[in-house]
């Protein structure tokens, strides 16, 4: 080749057609999905507790997906009760699908572990309650007070010996507290959404 | 400024001149090149450290839990950037100013232009990286830095550096373009549209996915990818002076690249909630690359063939051959993962980590310091002091790279397994990949302390410090004691 320009607009014409295939027809098919009347957008405490979740990286290790029990076994693993479907994550932006499961799918996290308390427990240390998990423990979400700097109103977490730092007592942070209600909030157990749009259907399925 | 065209046939002839051209295209792209190759050194220091710690991490899980920036979430995410858009991004960029101005026999326009760029986008990712150890980032994988304070500097300190390349390459002194030309300014054409299309603000649900990974593995695909393909495709020829074994080979694997890679990075999301046409889509054209690959592989090998001894006299060799293999190794690999029957036992793995690795590893980052040992010499005219840091600096990736790779690629699988079945409870899937996180700690340290070598020889080299030799390393002439034979006079 010996053009400029038929280099500079061939190489503008592949990334354009591919930008056209996987991003532009989506976006004119996608943006007609209407949200689950049974899934509420995120309260302002969830909000900030899924900035939290992005801000410590948790996407990393634990995905928030349930593949199709066709293909997979993620029903069969108990992590949901059906596929996920593009009308479950209206309200995701950015979205956190994730790609890695060094840790369990979340997506179902809050009907599957639905206490705030093992919740906290599990960040503070998860060793405290799961001997073999490799998660990191979250530490600095909380504070370790003398015990006679506990005010009515903070939400103090029952740490076990040996994982309780001695003589202290370990208060969440409101940021320990978002994180663990955006926990809370993952759930995606209403049946699939009858009004499923054009986009949306037979879109899991094995062909 | 007037075009002389010369004939193909001239071109590839050395004529009167020529190294003379060649030392004003060196001298052209001095500064600039070294501005980057060097602020290109200090990221991959870091993201070497900040890798090993993450590493650390994962098997010893109470290590530095003090501090939010010290967390295995931002810790990654800080090698990740730092990695990719300091060290890879940075150096291929280093190597492009030096590459276009030698193959379009001119000097580089607005050098000073190219500098700054490298001062620019220094500033975003400092800014990036920063925030995402504060624990503020944008929560796309491979997009974490803040699309509004950090992601502009870097559009625009590329972009800087792509119109000098521009206006050098219009400038030019030669008639045709050989295929790394191709290939480099491509990827300065691609690289800010998917970056742009990537980071815009208003994607959400599963079409935030969508566009993530339209951009996560073009970034491989046509940002790193052709940058590396195109310094495999001028040094392995010129290292052994001559010519690459087929143009038409060459011209089906950039344009099949173009077309097929671009179309990939659905295949991040099988099973997932995204229309299915749009992984199948994805799927095909994974395995369509096999064409650009093998061609690009065929090219290469046949350019080698009956030269392979020369890879001990050459480091440059060494490395770009070692990564050109691994290009085909990965690419082969990507296609096979790609495969539903084999990505529902592999996604969501460690398979995919080593995958990456392999990639920008032992792909990229090999080609890279291979391009690195033949310019730097040309940039400070003087040879490296070092032929036992090249040793050791050679010996000690390749040695990291492998105990990084093969544990983990296969601690991925057998994770992958264990995941799928229902009778096995999780945490035996944690229990298998144990041996291989660890064996990767491990690597990271061998990594790191190649890189730390490389790093010392290059400021070596740039502050004109330790032996002067007047010959490459590994070119030095050695006596031959000859031996008369037993009872001749």
């Amino acid at each position: 080749m010996s053009r400029t320009w038929l280099l500079l607009l061939g190489a503008a014409a592949t990334v354009g057609f591919a930008a056209i295939v996987l991003v532009g027809i989506p976006r004119i098919m996608l943006v007609r999905i209407e949200a689950p009347p049974q899934l509420a957008p995120y309260t302002d405490l969830e909000a900030r507790g899924r900035a939290v979740y992005i801000a410590n990286g948790c996407v990393y290790c634990h995905s928030q997906q349930i593949r199709d029990p066709a293909f997979t076994t993620d029903v069969e693993l108990g992590w949901g009760s059906r596929a996920t479907v593009p009308a479950d994550y209206v309200y995701d932006r950015p979205h956190l699908l994730g790609t890695m499961r060094t840790g369990p799918d979340l997506i179902n996290v809050g009907e599957r572990l639905p206490s705030a308390s093992w919740h906290l427990i599990h960040l503070y240390n998860p060793r405290a309650l799961v001997s073999w998990s490799i998660m990191p423990s979250f530490r600095y979400l909380f504070e370790e007070r003398e015990p006679g700097d506990v005010r009515p109103g903070d939400v103090v977490v029952s740490v076990q010996p040996p994982y309780a730092p001695p003589g202290k007592v370990v208060v969440a942070t409101p940021d320990a507290q978002a994180l663990v209600a955006y926990l809370l909030s993952l759930r995606r157990t209403y049946p699939v959404p009858a009004a499923d749009t054009g986009a949306a259907r037979g879109m899991s399925r094995m062909p | 400024m007037g075009r002389r065209h010369v004939s193909r046939q001239d071109a590839t002839l050395p004529f009167r001149g020529d190294v003379e051209i060649r030392l004003r295209a060196d001298a052209s792209s001095r500064a600039p090149a070294l501005v980057f190759f060097s602020t290109a050194l200090v990221w991959l220091l870091f993201g070497s450290i900040e890798g090993t710690l993450a590493s650390l991490k994962l098997h010893m899980p109470d290590l530095l839990t003090s501090a939010g920036w010290l967390t295995f979430g931002r810790v990654r995410t800080a090698h990740l950037n730092a990695v990719n858009y300091g060290w890879a991004s940075l150096a291929s960029i280093g190597v492009a100013l030096w590459i276009i101005p030698r193959l379009v026999h001119t000097e580089l326009r607005w050098p000073r232009v190219a500098t700054a760029g490298a001062v620019v986008w220094n500033v975003g990712l400092v800014i990036g990286i920063a925030l995402i150890l504060a624990g503020r980032n944008d929560g796309l994988e491979w997009l974490e830095m803040d699309r509004y304070l950090a992601d502009p500097f870097l559009v625009v300190g590329g972009g800087m550096a792509g119109v000098t390349l521009l206006a050098t390459l219009l400038a030019r002194q030669s008639g045709h373009l050989y295929v790394t030309v191709w290939y480099t300014i491509a990827a300065f054409l691609w690289f800010p549209v998917i970056f742009v299309i990537g980071n815009w603000p208003t994607w959400t649900g599963v079409e935030s996915a969508a566009v993530n990974w339209f951009y996560a593995h073009n970034a491989l695909g046509l940002w790193f990818t052709p940058m590396g393909v195109g310094a495999a495709y001028y040094f392995i020829p010129k290292v052994l002076g001559r010519p690459v074994y087929s143009y038409q080979l060459s011209i089906l694997g950039f344009w099949t690249l173009a077309f097929f890679y671009a179309l990939n990075g659905m295949h991040h999301l099988i099973g997932g909630p995204v229309p299915t046409w749009m992984i199948t889509t994805s799927i095909v054209a994974s395995v369509l690359m096999v064409i650009p690959v093998l061609a690009v592989a065929v090219n290469h090998h046949m350019t080698m063939v009956g030269r392979f001894g020369a890879l001990r006299y050459s480091p440059t060799l060494r490395f770009v051959v070692l990564g050109a293999i691994s290009y085909t190794a990965v690419s082969l690999q990507g296609s096979f993962t790609a495969l539903r029957e084999v990505n529902r036992v592999t996604h969501f793995t460690h398979w995919t980590v080593a995958h990456a690795h392999v990639g920008v590893y032992a792909f990229v980052t090999m080609v890279l310091f291979g391009s690195m040992y033949y310019i730097v010499p040309r940039l400070v005219r003087r040879e490296w002091p070092s032929a036992r840091l090249i040793q050791w600096h050679f010996w000690l990736v390749l040695a990291g790279i492998a105990l990084y790779i093969i544990p983990l690629t296969l601690a991925g699988g057998f994770q992958g397994l264990a995941m799928l079945d229902p009778a096995v409870p999780f945490q035996r899937s944690i229990e298998v990949t144990r041996w291989a996180l660890v064996s990767r700690s491990a690597a990271g340290v061998l990594l790191t302390t190649g890189h730390a070598i490389f790093a010392y020889h290059f400021w070596l080299m740039v502050r004109r410090r330790g032996p002067t030799r007047e010959v490459p390393p590994f070119h030095e002439p050695v006596p031959v004691v000859y031996e008369r034979p037993e009872g001749q006079a």
